[in-house]
């Protein structure tokens, strides 16, 4: 009884959030639904047939749940998942509660959520999921999580909240992964890239375990992939990485427009070759993560290919739009190690005319933006002609390049995200525009955007 | 002030500006590179020579090898395996370089390591080095962390510093360190007392980050002229176009409501 009143109240407070234009209500049901039946995440989640999968790590997090629930619904099921960015525990109750008829039956069969890294402990228990898929953990917005080793402390302790029958879904790459969930109940899988051509020159700055977390060693890396990504080994413990139960090998980057590689199994299984429009590595990993899950929920490798292949990308992630008679790809760019990798991408094909950068400096992105001393803009210098910048720190980025080597006439301020996307559009000459925004940069972007008719509104997703 | 030419002239042997970086893979935490590459930079926009040493785990320090010392910050693991390493290789060395009139910068983590001691959240206390009288303590895992934009004034500077603080640690002065600055937006050094960083002779400590340096090219001025006048006495530096930097300075005061001049009384008092 409680539970339906609760169900009612939240879907009464999305109807009315959704007519009022509030953000389109991703919190707000879960919110007012828990506060009458605290318990609503377990009695829903409980009732979907093939369990529930959680998508945690510092990048990828929204990509790798939107691939696995378009994989699922290949395969005929129908996946209830949270909206991108609504990852605390009242987002998740509120695609729950959206997603359920008044009697608490669910509408779908699988639960993809995508859980935000702190809110872990606090969700696990409630949803005993079938399998958690742990993406990578790179600093971002220390003003918000704290430490790194905070985060990786909150993964070991939710272990005892695993079902004995869970699985693990981990990227082996990440030391400080592999370090967090080795330790917790359930089967093991690792994901990984097994393609030595790809790895970096060298280690990169961003690189956040270069010190073994067991004795303090600085690990022997014998290549990276980018960021901390690689394969490592702790001369003094014997710490490393361990043997990868499902890599990419044969890498084809196509720059901006996608990449390939087969997917393998270890043991000698049944491999299939993989084509995605995501590009860069670092979506190669969040294809990698959501294979993984797919294969350890019943789907057959060939049937992964055949999704995998139709996949659109989520709003802001490789996302492609065309506006003003011109292409523009936005992709987020939110932490360095993320933002190296999405520059590497855009600048694959060649010089390029425009770029725009937009800085926020909202909660959501992280109040502190120190880290864009982190990314290397240094590779824009030389390479891109004109780069607009705009955003709440649209000033502290200008400055940012200056030190990076762009000339003074090869920055552009621009205080408004309108304006900023017209000069930007201007100067890219008929190329498509890559715009790299924070998080809530990428939402007001998005926004200009829906006024223009390029783009529907973010709830319709 | 000498024009770029006129110094190089002046400064024959080798570079003019030598930095060594401490622990630059350990110690990273807050964008503390900006703070090098802005050092860098504007020695190089100068055409002043310039070199950049970095000196890490296990490795000796030369005292006489640089006249400028960076030590950034680092999460609490990383901080003891730090501070285990300056207190038993580099504590000397770094007094010694300190006695001869080398500037140190020690930013958050290794502003605390520079004081007498560090004493973490939870497990024993760190040695620091002893180049400032200070001392730091955290009140504990449950405590609230010190965090946001910080803005301090500085005696004999005409506009404040501008940065971001996020620090667990609080850090009170002894009779041998002076405060860095007086807060005027934010918590500073422990958020009760209004002031900010310490320094003494050419040591200064501070828990402006953001980076500090870019944000506040008149200290990083200051700094790299001190920096150069040990070895080359009368030393000025040519000033530099700085309109990024005061436009971003500008935003971010205008945001916190904090007048650019000097006049403004500190918040805290
Ligand atoms: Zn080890």
């Amino acid at each position: 009884m409680r539970l339906s009143t609760a169900i009612a109240l939240g879907k009464a407070t999305a109807t009315l959030s959704r007519r009022l234009h509030r953000g389109g209500g991703t919190t707000m049901p879960g919110r007012v639904a828990r506060a009458v039946e605290p318990r609503v995440l377990p009695l829903l989640s409980r009732r979907l047939r093939y369990g529930s999968v959680i998508v945690a790590g510092t990048n990828g997090k929204t990509t790798t749940a939107r691939l696995l629930a378009h994989i699922m619904e290949a395969l005929g099921r129908v996946p209830v998942h949270n909206r991108a960015g609504a990852n605390l525990a009242a987002g998740i109750a509120s695609a729950l509660v959206e997603h359920a008829d008044l009697f608490g039956r669910p509408s779908g069969d699988v639960g993809i959520f995508e859980v935000d890294e702190a809110t872990v402990p606090r969700v696990v228990p409630h949803l005993a999921p079938r399998v958690m898929i742990f993406t990578n953990l790179f600093r971002d917005q220390l003003d918000r999580y704290g430490e790194i080793d905070h985060i990786a402390g909150l993964w070991r302790a939710t272990g005892e909240a695993l079902r004995p029958d869970g699985v693990v879904v981990a990227n082996g790459d990440d030391p400080l992964v592999y370090d967090a969930v080795r330790g917790l109940p359930g089967r093991l899988v690792t994901f990984g890239i097994e393609d030595e051509r790809h790895a970096l020159p060298a280690i990169e700055h961003t690189a956040e375990a270069r010190y073994c977390y067991r004795c303090g060693t600085p690990y022997a890396y014998a290549w990276t992939y980018f960021g901390h990504m690689g394969r490592y080994r702790c001369p003094t413990c014997g710490t490393g990485r361990p043997p990868i139960d499902l890599a990419a090998r044969d890498i084809v980057l196509a720059g901006a427009d996608g990449a390939s590689f087969t997917l393998a199994p270890s043991g000698g299984g049944q491999t299939a070759r993989i084509t995605t429009v995501l590009p860069g590595l670092y979506n190669v990993y969040n294809v990698l993560a959501a294979s993984a899950a797919a294969l350890e929920m019943g789907a057959p490798i060939d049937r992964v290919a055949e999704a995998l292949a139709s996949f659109a990308p989520a709003f802001g992630r490789a996302e492609r739009v065309v506006a003003g008679g011109a292409e523009l790809r936005l992709l987020l760019s939110k932490n360095p190690a993320g933002f190296n990798e999405v520059l590497r991408t855009v600048l694959s094909g060649g010089p390029l005319p425009a770029v725009l950068i937009a800085i926020n400096d909202n909660i959501a992105d992280g109040r502190d933006v120190s880290w864009l001393w982190d990314v290397e803009f240094e590779m824009l210098a030389g390479r891109v002609a004109h780069v607009v910048v705009t955003g709440l720190r649209a000033e502290d980025m200008a400055l940012r390049l200056r030190y990076a080597g762009l000339a003074e006439g090869a920055i552009e301020v621009q205080r408004d995200y309108e304006p900023a996307l017209r000069a930007a559009l201007a100067r890219a000459a008929g190329r498509p525009l890559f715009v790299l925004p924070t998080y809530t940069a990428m939402l007001a972007l998005r926004e200009v955007l829906q006024r223009w008719g390029a783009v529907g509104r973010f709830w319709e997703h | 002030m000498g024009s770029g030419g006129e110094v190089l002239g002046a400064l024959t042997d080798g570079p003019a500006l030598r930095i060594c970086h401490l622990y630059p893979d350990l110690l990273n935490l807050y964008g503390d590179r900006g703070n090098i590459m802005v050092l860098t930079q504007r020695a190089r926009w100068r055409g002043l020579p310039v070199a950049v040493t970095s000196v890490g785990l296990g490795e000796p320090l030369d005292p006489a090898g640089a006249d400028f010392f960076f030590i950034g910050g680092g999460e609490d693991r990383q901080q003891r395996i730090a501070a285990d390493d300056l207190c038993r290789r580099k504590r000397g060395p770094l007094q010694d370089a300190v006695a001869d009139g080398a500037v140190v910068l020690a930013v958050c983590g290794g502003y605390q390591l520079v004081g007498r001691y560090y004493r973490p959240a939870e497990g024993e206390d760190l040695p620091g080095v002893g180049l400032l009288d200070l001392w730091t303590e955290h009140p504990g895992p449950a405590a609230r962390r010190l965090i946001g934009n910080l803005v301090i004034e500085v005696e004999g500077m005409d506009a404040p510093l501008i940065g971001f603080e996020n620090h667990g640690g609080r850090t009170r002065l002894g009779p041998g360190a002076r405060p860095l600055g007086r807060v005027r937006t934010g918590f500073g050094n422990n958020g009760e007392d209004g002031w900010e960083g310490a320094t003494d002779r050419r040591v200064y400590g501070t828990y402006l980050h953001g980076p500090l340096l870019p944000k506040n090219p008149a200290f990083a001025d200051r700094l790299i002229a001190e920096a150069v006048s040990r070895r080359h006495p009368g030393f000025t530096l040519a000033p530099l176009s700085d309109g990024n930097a005061a436009r971003a300075r500008e935003v971010m005061l205008a945001r916190l409501g904090t007048p650019a001049g000097k006049s403004a009384r500190a918040r805290v008092e």
